[in-house]
């Protein structure tokens, strides 16, 4: 790796003028050269120099290798969410592509820095990652190379079982206190529940003598400790750290995994609003302040190029980018508010300009309230559907391929929403950690009218029975009938459940 | 770059994979007749992490682009797999090289090294002078570094003197050349394979031998090195031709065993002297002879010049719907307990893997 050349840190000069000059805000940035392999590299490790061993680094890697190989795919820049942000550049790019990415790359870093959703995620994470290396490194010395692999195998297949929005809960999450205040409640009520009654004050030490109330709270703190059992977790991985019979380099692992899940996670939450944020950005940088005429068109032949739609594939860049000009003009325009949802005239509506001018002001709320779901939620409008020429797909079993199902607007939103949220993953909680009173795991899947793909969800249960060490239970839905999947020591069970 | 380690921990899953089910890839033709050092795509189920996830069919998605209700998208299969790809269908091709499939064949056969006739190993032991020893008789007394220890220490203890050079070499600066036992691969090894292009052998069996030949010529070729071979095809007459032509030529005739064993004959009486060679004969044949006589010939043959010489002859019998079969059976009668004849029946294509394991299996 190496710094960059001086003509490219006269371009970084200029480009941090101009996005101060723009409103942009964000943490000093490293900028380094990389060749492709390095950034395959780096891009199979998800942005960090340095990770863990896993083979799956290696899959990637490989993958990405070949795709570049082939020329079906070129990586042209990587920026990491710390502080200070490091940003990767390809070498040999041309000087004015250098330049646009450049000016992406500060999109995203005043993106990372404002962004709420981005605000619980650690900025020290290069560092972290880097112990997380250590640690996994010396279990693998002291336990071995492929008892170790296999665990994290095992662990990285429930990574997607945590709770997204509980970082930003830190208020309610606090557990340990309503905890204390239940239990000391509860404590008075034991010691007059437990109290015999006497009308005499002073024979009250003989007729209830201390010890024998300490021994019937005992005996009752005991009986609680065992009816209490985790009755719903959204974080499963959480639970299963708390609660597994796990060793102690095992529970390590399994944060280290949480940990990297949850700091990937906002990233996940706002794809399309990143994407588009950075690509705003060094649209209107690049083409009001950074461009010189003779490279305005090696501008556009690229950036059209990042916009580029494909049938099946939602490209976030284009929409978000769309989304965010979309919402400048109407906010511009004035075309909020109570008086333009109320107007229905259509005319009215095409001409509809107050000269209000929040457009500048109300995107700059916008990166830092929103995510993806809101985002869509919000400022999707039909118009923009049309526009863009957005439509529902689905698979059609006659003729084995895709096909276009609507145009619908409401349709389209609500398809969009429904691939957002949770990312497209399906909601599976812990349901209940001692099922039928017999220390096993029971898991619920939130049913959205997607069922799971069965063969994944087989080898998911056997290697979160690997975990947890007992018989472990889904409730989901298979073939259109809910069904509870259990996992013994005999192989799995499929029970369907009847609700009446 | 420390994704290395990591990519060749992938690679190694590869490999296991290939090995499940190294049966499959162990009968695709396109493999037949490449060089160790090539490369072949070999499709693996893609490897991946199960998580609890969507099934793919029923999830569509949003997609922007022309088209009317009804109209496909003009993609059956999307790339990233969010959806469209069910397991199964979900393939990765993977590089791999004849050689490492060689490797990955002894592993899944648990093939043992054929062990050469009599005492001789076929690997032999031959000491190399690599090292340097502080210890050793004066005979191999390395003078150049014991020189230059007794250098190194006399300027550490201060007692050299550049006007009066003078060096006493104390014990503890002698040095001595030390050896290693290399152990090298015998290169006096040499393989002969025989096949039968007749007219009575169809396609498919064309097919299996070659397969057959080019897995154990693969495997032996990964395993000894400068290995000699030679091919011979033959129907009514033999002739000696290259590898090449071994694995891509069909011809059509009659059928004389003997004209085979006649040229492997001369090889073994001149060329692969068998006082100095270690030699292996292949032959495969779907078992038709043109007649009892012409039998009776291979098997004096046999019995007089091959037997008594070679270290393995190993004869696989594809079974044909035109053959009788008959040369098996002749073979078996005839020789039954000799160790070092060894007769397979390879019924169709799964049954090249027992095949191999027969023929190299031995020896042990």
């Amino acid at each position: 790796m190496i710094k960059l050349p001086q003509n490219l840190v006269e371009v970084q000069k200029q480009v941090i003028q101009v996005a101060k000059k723009c409103g942009l805000d964000f943490y000093d940035t490293v900028f380094e050269m990389v060749t492709y392999e390095q950034m395959n590299q780096i891009a199979a490790y998800g942005g960090f120099p340095v990770r863990y061993p896993h083979w799956r680094f290696g899959m990637e890697y490989e993958q990405l290798s070949k795709s570049y190989q082939y020329g079906l795919s070129k990586i042209y820049e990587l920026v990491i969410n710390n502080d200070p942000c490091y940003a990767y550049l390809l070498e040999g790019n041309s000087f004015v592509d250098q330049k646009l990415v450049i000016a992406h790359v500060y999109g995203h870093c005043d993106f990372f820095k404002n962004n709420m959703w981005f605000s619980q995620t650690n900025r020290k994470m290069m560092d972290v990652t880097a112990n997380h290396a250590t640690r996994i490194r010396r279990y693998m010395d002291r336990y071995g190379v492929d008892e170790v692999e296999n665990f994290i195998d095992c662990c990285l297949s429930l990574e997607n079982l945590i709770d997204r929005y509980s970082p930003y809960e830190a208020i309610s999450y606090d557990l340990s206190k309503t905890e204390k205040e239940e239990s000391s409640n509860i404590n008075n009520k034991i010691f007059s529940d437990f109290r015999l009654k006497t009308s005499n004050p002073y024979m009250d030490r003989y007729i209830n003598p201390p010890e024998i109330l300490e021994r019937e709270k005992n005996k009752f703190d005991q009986k609680k400790k065992e009816d209490q059992h985790y009755s719903f977790e959204k974080d499963v991985l959480k639970f299963l750290i708390n609660e597994a019979p796990l060793e102690s380099w095992q529970q390590d692992v399994l944060t280290i995994i949480r940990e990297e899940a949850y700091y990937f996670a906002p990233q996940g939450m706002t794809k399309i609003m990143n994407e588009g944020w950075a690509s705003y950005w060094h649209s209107k940088m690049m083409t009001e302040h950074l461009c010189t005429d003779a490279e305005i068109i090696d501008f556009a032949q690229a950036h059209s190029g990042t916009m580029a739609m494909s049938p099946t594939g939602f490209n976030p860049y284009k929409v978000g980018i769309e989304l965010f000009r979309d919402i400048e003009t109407r906010w511009n325009k004035g075309q909020f508010g109570k008086e333009w949802s109320e107007c229905n005239d259509v005319q009215t509506k095409k001409h509809w300009n107050t000269r209000a001018g929040k457009g500048r002001e109300r995107i700059f709320e916008i990166r830092r309230d929103y995510n993806d779901v809101t985002f869509i939620d919000e400022f999707l409008t039909e118009e923009f559907c049309v526009e863009n020429k957005m439509f529902v797909y689905k698979f059609d079993k006659k003729t084995n391929q895709f096909v276009v199902d609507t145009r619908n607007f409401k349709a389209i939103k609500q398809k969009l929403l429904f691939q957002l949220t949770n990312f497209g993953q399906p909601t599976i909680h812990v349901a209940d950690s001692n099922f039928e009173n017999k220390g096993e795991l029971l898991l619920s899947h939130a049913f959205e009218g997607i069922e799971l793909q069965p063969d994944y969800m087989k080898e998911t249960l056997s290697r979160l029975a690997q975990i947890w060490k007992r018989p472990v239970n889904l409730a989901t839905v298979l073939d259109e009938k809910p069904h509870l999947v259990k996992l013994n020591e005999e192989g799995f069970h499929f029970k369907e459940i009847n609700t009446k | 770059m420390s994704i290395k380690k990591d990519h060749n921990r992938f690679r190694d899953i590869v490999k296991g994979r290939i090995k499940e089910n190294f049966q499959k890839y162990l009968t695709q033709e396109e493999m037949i007749g490449k060089q160790e050092k090539e490369f072949v795509k070999i499709p693996i189920p893609r490897i991946k992490i199960p998580k609890f996830s969507y099934g793919p069919k029923q999830s569509g998605g949003v997609g922007q682009g022309q088209g009317e209700a009804g109209e496909g998208t003009g993609e059956a299969q999307s790339e990233d797999g969010k959806a469209g790809n069910s397991e199964g269908q979900h393939l990765t091709e993977v590089d791999v090289s004849i050689d490492d499939l060689a490797e990955i064949l002894s592993e899944k056969l648990e093939l043992p090294r054929i062990k050469p006739k009599g005492q001789q190993k076929i690997t032999s032991e031959k000491t190399k002078y690599t090292g340097i020893a502080p210890i050793g008789p004066p005979g191999l007394r390395h003078f150049k570094r014991t020189y230059k220890e007794t250098l190194k220490r006399s300027i550490a203890t201060g007692t050299y003197s550049a006007k009066n050079p003078v060096l006493l070499p104390i014990k503890a600066d002698y040095r001595y050349k030390s050896f290693k036992v290399v152990e090298e691969k015998q290169t006096q090894a040499a393989v002969i394979y025989i096949m039968d292009v007749s007219g009575s052998m169809g396609k498919e069996q064309k097919k299996i031998v070659r397969m057959t030949s080019f897995w154990i010529n693969t495997w032996l070729k990964h395993n000894y090195k400068n290995i000699e071979t030679e091919f011979i095809i033959h129907d009514a007459a033999a002739r000696i031709v290259d590898e090449e032509t071994f694995f891509s030529t069909s011809e059509s005739g009659g059928t004389l065993i003997s004209s085979a064993y006649k040229i492997t004959e001369e090889l073994l009486n001149k060329k692969y002297k068998t006082s100095e060679w270690n030699t292996y004969v292949f032959q495969f044949s779907d078992g038709d002879n043109w007649s009892g006589d012409d039998t009776k010939i291979c098997i004096e043959t046999l019995k007089k010049s091959f037997l008594p010489y070679v270290n393995l002859f190993g004869y696989g019998q594809v079974e044909s719907r035109y053959g009788s079969g008959q040369y098996l059976k002749d073979l078996d009668k005839e020789f039954d307990g000799q160790e070092n004849l060894v007769t397979s029946l390879i019924k169709d294509r799964m049954g090249i893997i027992e095949a191999i394991k027969a023929f190299l299996g031995k020896g042990n």
